[in-house]
């Protein structure tokens, strides 16, 4: 590996490089070593979490109620702190950096400060797993007050915040030096827009999550008297609603970057995906009302002014998206000539590669039940027949596990070659890892949204009731999806299971990737540059793509409105 | 390729693709179409979220609810301590929820308009109104109205849908809807 020192033009450390032998890139060593910690990290804490994730799954089935009521509210507090804000955020740490440093051929702005950011959301992370695990902090992750949580809990939370305050500025203290050194031509790729795009909302997150969180954190130390519950939600939600938003513009991110690397997808339009990730900046993170829809004295015109003027043009967003990047695989593998029918394209595609399979798995999940249950759930009128219910667990391991946790995982299996340079080992796994994953997450996504249809409330230890004065009888089928949920969860943590060996004994113990390796089985796809070079505006006709989002619409449209049939039979009220 | 630069480096004036163009109108006009189901939700739907919320001291709204209780109390509620209240149709009916009970019991008419008040004297609450399924958040301090006309008789159940606790689980309440007397 050919390392070269380049004496820094400006800055305080000297930046060591190597030459990505697959990818030609030059390859900052600090940030790769950034990426490693960060990725290393984000792992273990979607094993430790994931595993809490199964134990939940096995109380709420009816038969197995594996956990006593106290340790399920206390793992579901610790279930949704590690896979929602743990694993996902110091993924994304890693994402920053990959789509800062290395695609841009630059070295790391401020390595030092970056790893004290890495170490403040370390301490911070472990300090509020210590404070749920204690017992005394079993809040949800919401902690909405006047539910009080241990000190330590919320000060855990915000040291890890404000160290992901730093990796942002990194990120774009990064940006700023490769501009000014010239390190790439022309405008950043589009890759790295999409990270810009989560960098941006992540901003906003945290000053968000300041805002509400130091007060909660004072007051639980006792200096301030009384919160109110009203206002902490509506701040609270302007960092929970757009924490999600920085997920879906990094996975968005990470679909091109995978559309990219294997098929040499060249976005249909370079404008019109950046337009789709601005709409993101500009409406989707302001978009908060969705989860304040049923809470007393908020205002409709408020929640349908918020709800339809930022959340749909953050949808269209997505929908553009959503055609864009199949549009432009499709594009790329027709123009390698897989053009019979309408979707040969798709056919012939790698599907034995676990990073396509993971894109694809992770864009179909996301858009038909992340996307459409999303819409539907955040409709002012529709919001009263699913609020609190399993709808809403059921919607976001849709987005959230199915969209962006399954996303981390496809280009996992690309940075596992490329950045760690090591084998990736036990291959068949690798390559069943998303199928079983992604049948299993779609199985709790669809059981879950089902029992929420039945009224089966969320974060609830009994829906038997067997403890309760008075009493209710869920229907049958409650139960049974109940039943499906954890047969579909025992799935998904297989599938979890496989992905965390696979990735920690290649991490660990693969074989270094020789010259030989790397010629006979390159990361990226053959024939890339080809493909890549057409300009967009010679790109054929996508009959394929137009049949996929054409589906896509009229399931949209039919669920919505079958919704509104399910809300006109409640009883009148106003 | 998305992971470089755009080789036209002027590709802001690339022009777009017919297909792209369509798709985007169809999506925006689709929003448009949710945006307007919403708005004439509010004049020809009949399910629509009221508006109106006090504040509310959580000791006064215990107060307004007991003194309601006592008042339409016909009877206990099976072999608990919990009064059933059947109040005057097109009143002002109290319900409230502490750690971990929906209180008191209601008996209400069919097709009899009551408005309906939430509340909470101590954590936030999760009305879940089953079979109906009607979900509501319910906030200590905020006093929630709105006006209800139940037009099927039964039984229902008032579930927690808020984690408020280690007994969260047990806090379910009940609406009775009888037949015009
Ligand atoms: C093995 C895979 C997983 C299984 C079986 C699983 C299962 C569950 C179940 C059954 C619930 C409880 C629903 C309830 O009672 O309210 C839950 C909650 C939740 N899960 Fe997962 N999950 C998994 C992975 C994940 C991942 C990877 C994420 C995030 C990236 C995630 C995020 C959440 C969140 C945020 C909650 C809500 C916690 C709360 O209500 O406070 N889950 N999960
Ligand atoms: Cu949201
Ligand atoms: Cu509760």
């Amino acid at each position: 590996m050919a390392v070269d020192a380049q004496a820094p033009a400006r800055g305080f450390y000297e930046a060591k490089f190597r030459t990505c032998p697959e990818t030609g890139l030059k390859v900052c060593a600090q940030a790769e070593a950034l990426i490693k910690a960060n990725a290393v990290v984000a792992v273990v804490f979607l094993a430790v979490g994931g595993f809490f994730g199964l134990l939940v799954a096995l109380t709420r089935w009816p038969a197995v109620h594996l956990l006593p009521a106290d340790w399920f509210y206390l793992l579901l507090t610790a279930h949704g702190a590690d896979v929602l804000l743990f694993w996902i955020i110091f993924f994304e740490m890693a994402v920053l950096y990959f789509a800062s440093a290395i695609l841009l051929n630059c070295r790391l702005a401020a390595p030092k400060f970056a790893w004290l950011g890495f170490i403040l959301m370390l301490v911070g992370a472990i300090v509020a797993n210590v404070a749920v695990l204690q017992g005394e902090s079993s809040v949800m992750f919401t902690s909405y007050v006047p539910m009080q949580a241990a000190p330590h809990f919320y000060l855990g939370l915000i040291l890890f915040a404000v160290g992901a305050l730093i990796g942002c500025f990194v990120f774009f203290g990064t940006l700023v030096i490769a501009k000014e050194e010239g390190t790439y031509q022309g405008s950043i790729p589009l890759v790295t827009f999409g990270a810009v795009t989560a960098a941006i909302i992540a901003v906003f997150t945290i000053a968000s999550g300041a805002i509400i969180l130091i007060p909660t954190f004072l007051w639980s130390v006792g200096y301030i008297s009384h919160i109110d519950p009203l206002m902490y939600k509506v701040v609270w939600w302007a960092m929970g609603h757009s924490s999600q938003q920085i997920n879906v513009s990094a996975q968005v991110a990470i679909w091109y970057a995978i559309a990219a690397m294997l098929l040499g997808a060249k976005p249909l339009s370079e404008k019109v995906s950046r337009m789709a990730f601005l709409m993101y900046i500009l409406f989707l993170q302001l978009a908060s009302a969705h989860h304040l829809l049923v809470e007393p004295g908020i205002s409709s015109e408020w929640k349908i002014f918020n709800t339809s003027y930022a959340l749909y043009l953050a949808v269209l967003g997505s929908m553009i998206h959503g055609m864009s990047i199949p549009g432009a695989m499709e594009a790329a593998q027709r123009k390698r000539g897989l053009t019979n029918g309408a979707f040969e394209w798709l056919r012939k595609a790698p599907w034995g590669n676990p990073a396509f399979s993971g894109t694809v798995f992770s864009i179909g999940i996301f858009g038909f039940l992340g996307g459409i249950s999303g819409v539907v759930m955040g409709t002012e009128q529709l919001n009263l027949i699913m609020h609190n219910t399993l709808y809403v667990p059921g919607h976001f391991h849709a987005t959230v596990v199915g969209g962006t946790t399954l996303a981390f995982m496809a280009i996992t299996y690309l940075l596992v070659p490329l950045i760690f340079r090591k084998e990736i080992m036990l291959k068949k796994v690798a390559q069943w890892q998303p199928y079983v994953f992604g049948i299993g997450i779609a199985g709790i996504s669809l059981f879950m949204m089902g029992a929420g249809t039945l009224g089966v409330s969320r974060r609830h230890w009994d829906i038997g009731f067997s403890d309760a004065a008075m009493s209710f009888d869920y229907p049958a089928m409650a139960f049974a999806m109940m039943t499906m949920n954890g047969i579909a969860g025992v799935l998904a943590t297989v599938g979890g299971l496989m992905f965390v060996i696979v990735i920690v004994l290649s991490v660990f113990f693969g074989k270094p990737r020789t010259p030989e390796a790397i010629a006979a089985t390159p990361t990226l796809g053959a024939g890339g540059e080809v493909v890549a070079q057409a300009g967009s505006e010679t790109h054929p006709k996508l009959p394929g793509t137009i049949i996929l989002v054409a589906v896509f619409l009229v399931a949209f449209v039919l669920y919505y409105y079958v919704n509104w049939k399910y809300l006109s039979e409640i009883w009148p009220l106003s | 390729m998305a992971i470089l630069p755009p080789e036209n480096r002027l590709w802001w004036k690339e022009p777009l693709s017919g297909t792209e163009i369509v798709w985007i109108a169809v999506a925006f006009v689709w929003g448009l179409v949710m945006f307007g189901t919403m708005v004439s939700w509010h004049f020809v739907g009949k399910q629509n979220l009221s508006n109106e919320a006090y504040r509310i001291d959580p000791a006064v709204y215990a107060e307004l609810t007991e003194a309601q209780a006592e008042k339409y109390k016909v009877r206990m509620e099976g072999n608990l301590d919990v009064p059933v209240s059947h109040p005057p149709p097109g009143s002002d009916v109290y319900m409230l929820g502490r750690l971990w009970e929906w209180w008191p019991v209601l008996e209400l008419e069919k097709d009899q308009t009551y408005r309906l008040h939430l509340s909470s004297v101590d954590w936030q609450h999760g009305f879940s109104l089953q079979p109906q399924n009607i979900n509501l958040q319910i906030h200590p301090g905020y006093d929630m109205v709105l006006t209800i006309k139940p037009d099927k008789a039964g039984e229902y159940a008032v579930v927690c849908n808020e984690f408020c606790g280690i007994g969260h689980h047990t806090m379910v309440g009940k609406i009775y809807v009888v037949d015009k007397k």
